[in-house]
């Protein structure tokens, strides 16, 4: 994959693009801030949340064998997937088997991180978006750039026109009310005509086998409810043990997520139930690397993220660069803790270091994954794994002259010379790229050590 | 009270200005600074780059060379937020939380002529949580002019080696808070950290703007 540097330098030089995320990100985040502040116990609200989440990793084990036999003893089917292949066949097949050439889909992370889409293409099937913002994303055959709002970088008037272009020749107007009745029509006869409905998941209930699924559209119910075959494709760190942890789930989540108090819909069903709703339910339990993270006690917190994007919205950095730099469904500071340790920190090692580690990212994140400390941690790794010999060679030398105070009197004394300049404009290779935007500061004609010294 | 003064190596070197003025401040206020000459780095620039063998080695330097002080000052948060958040060390603080929490001094008797606005740096907003410390002691400067930064608790893409590595993405991010500064029209913005003013600094320099980088302990510190 490109290196989140030269991705980024790309993404940087559309002025539309900034301005869109700058728009967009600014929105939420104050949203965000109104309905937290809102909520006194906000503070304890985390900690539960993290609290479950580090009990539901600690027991992983137990919980998905519980969840199995309770989603088996309500009627549904449950499919293990250790990687992508085997949970993108286990959908090809259930379609197959029911004769169906296009399932109709509810935005999912987990189905975009598998790949699910260009595996059911592959087997002759349509998987069609019916979120609008993948809908959108799907007719232009881009791809999500955001967690929550996955066409965050497109406007409206782009929207208008690929519209024109694709499911609705007439449109002229790009008003909101205007397309999203364009994509209404478009849709609306393909989920009557559905025979299978594919899902992803907020949460799994260990104890009820019960699934949850949190939306704003509605087209997700329409997925869960009109076709007569479903399946859900959920990672294996979805669970939660009780019921009753939804309580602390669903506020934690839309307040974080969208700003709002309550998201629109939310949809839980246990099975199938006779007469109502799917009549065949297929769950497939997907591993696909969770299990790589889960063995890092430090790393693994990565796994309580409940995909709220709430990071995304304040972070510094992906608000310039957007999500496309980060090379992964999984964008912003929770995609460079996410995807070097699913993927293998050799192949996505300049993720880590795509932070200042300025922490706005722990402060708002909901289930308090320290993102700054686990962004240290997957940098030594990262470094381990990867050798860059002239950064090393420069780190070690910095790290034999700080060895000796003497030493560094000596760097310091090499360095006065440049004190004498007013203002450092050009520096050779590689701190040219500092100087490529900004002067330096030269350095005190009299380090700070040597007046002490020198003092009465 | 006896108080050491750890100066971080970019503060030696860079702002020694800054390490001159704190030493000022305290002693003006009846306090013995002493400074442990056997300093030289905490080891966060080697712990932020993914060196961790090293930084470990610099870090049990530290520990040794200030463990048994009663108040170690830094005029660094950055470098405090290591110290004290990562290694544990509850006895280091920033300048501005030394004076107002552990001293609880607001009015240092200083005297400043300017416009000035204050940029929360991110660890000292975040990992050391100052909160409005500097502030409070900016309000009690004589003949200076506060005025609040837009979008001020935003970082200014300083973040060590970032800077270097994501120099692009590091330069939007200065960008914008250059921009901000000037919607101020201040003549100073000042921060506590030297790091972020070499970055804010070296940002205003080059776009030959009105406003430069000074350092909180330089403002205290003036008469």
């Amino acid at each position: 994959m490109t290196s989140f540097p030269e991705a980024a330098r790309v993404e940087l030089q559309n002025e539309q693009l900034r301005a869109n995320l700058r728009k967009a990100t600014d929105t939420i985040r104050t949203k965000r801030a109104g309905v937290v502040a809102e909520v006194p116990d906000w503070e304890a609200l985390r900690e539960a949340g993290r609290a479950v989440k580090e009990d539901v990793l600690a027991h992983l084990d137990e919980y998905l064998v519980q969840f199995e036999s309770a989603v088996q003893a309500a009627g549904g089917v449950v499919h293990w997937a250790r990687d992508a292949e085997e949970a993108n066949a286990v959908v090809a097949d259930v379609a197959r088997a029911h004769g169906a050439d296009e399932v109709v889909k509810m935005k999912s992370l987990t189905t975009d991180e598998i790949e699910l889409n260009a595996a059911l293409a592959d087997a002759g099937i349509h998987a069609l978006e019916t979120d609008f913002a993948e809908l959108i994303l799907q007719l232009d055959g881009d791809w999500s750039s955001h967690i929550l709002v996955p066409a965050i970088h497109r406007n409206r008037s782009e929207i208008r026109d690929l519209f024109a272009r694709t499911i609705a020749p007439d449109i002229t107007s790009d008003e909101p009310a205007d397309l999203a009745e364009a994509s209404r029509r478009y849709l609306r006869e393909r989920f009557l005509g559905a025979r299978v409905g594919v899902s992803g998941a907020n949460f799994g209930i260990a104890e009820t086998g019960t699934i949850c699924i949190v939306e704003s559209e509605g087209n997700g119910r329409m997925c869960t409810t009109l076709p007569p075959v479903l399946v859900t494709v959920l990672g294996i760190e979805k669970l939660l043990p009780r019921f009753g942890d939804l309580e602390v789930f669903l506020q934690l989540l839309p307040r974080s997520s969208t700003g709002e108090r309550m998201n629109p819909y939310t949809s839980l069903w246990t099975g199938v139930t006779d007469g109502d709703g799917p009549q065949e339910l297929h769950v497939v339990l997907l591993d696909n690397g969770r299990t790589r993270v889960l063995a890092d006690e430090m790393g693994r917190q990565a796994l309580h993220c409940i995909r709220c994007s709430a990071c995304l919205n304040v972070c510094p950095v992906y608000s310039r660069t957007g999500g496309h730099a980060y090379g992964s469904v999984y964008p912003g500071p929770i995609g460079a803790i996410l995807t070097p340790q699913l993927r293998g920190i050799e192949n996505a090692a300049s993720l880590p270091f795509a932070s200042t580690l300025c922490g706005a990212c722990y402060e708002v994140c909901p289930v308090k994954i320290d993102i700054p400390r686990v962004l240290l941690h997957l940098r030594a790794k990262a470094v381990e794994a990867k050798s860059a010999p002239a950064e090393a060679a420069a780190l070690r030398a910095a790290a034999w002259t700080f060895a000796s105070p003497r030493r560094f009197a000596v760097a310091q004394r090499l360095l006065t010379p440049l004190a004498r300049l007013r203002v450092i404009r050009r520096l050779p290779w590689p701190l040219s790229r500092w100087t490529a935007t900004r002067d330096l500061r030269p350095p005190a004609r009299e380090p700070f050590r040597v007046w002490w010294r020198k003092r009465p | 009270m006896r108080i050491a003064l750890f100066i971080t190596c970019i503060g030696d070197t860079f702002f020694a200005d800054a390490g001159r003025a704190t030493v000022r401040v305290l002693e003006r206020l009846g306090h013995e600074v002493v400074f442990p000459e056997e300093q030289t780095c905490c080891g966060q620039m080697h712990l932020n780059s993914g060196y961790a063998r090293d930084a470990a080695r610099l870090r049990r330097r530290f520990e040794k060379i200030f463990a048994g002080f009663d108040a170690v000052v830094s005029p660094s948060s950055s470098c405090v937020g290591t110290v004290r958040e990562l290694y544990g060390m509850e006895n280091v603080l920033e300048l501005s939380e030394l004076l107002v929490r552990r001293l609880g001094v607001e009015d240092v008797g200083a005297s400043f002529d300017g416009r000035v606005t204050y940029h929360p740096t991110c660890h000292s907003l975040r990992v050391t949580r100052v909160g409005d410390a500097p502030l409070r002691l900016l309000q009690q400067v004589r003949g200076l002019e506060l005025v609040e930064l837009p979008r001020a608790d935003e970082c200014c893409g300083f973040g060590g080696t970032f800077a270097i590595k994501n120099a692009e993405t590091s330069s939007a991010m200065l960008a914008d808070k250059c921009d901000a500064i000037a919607e101020t029209q201040a003549t100073v913005c000042t921060a506590v950290d030297g790091s972020c003013l070499l970055q804010i600094g070296g940002g205003l320099s080059r776009r030959g703007a009105p406003a430069r980088a000074v350092h909180l302990a330089e403002i205290l510190a003036s008469a």
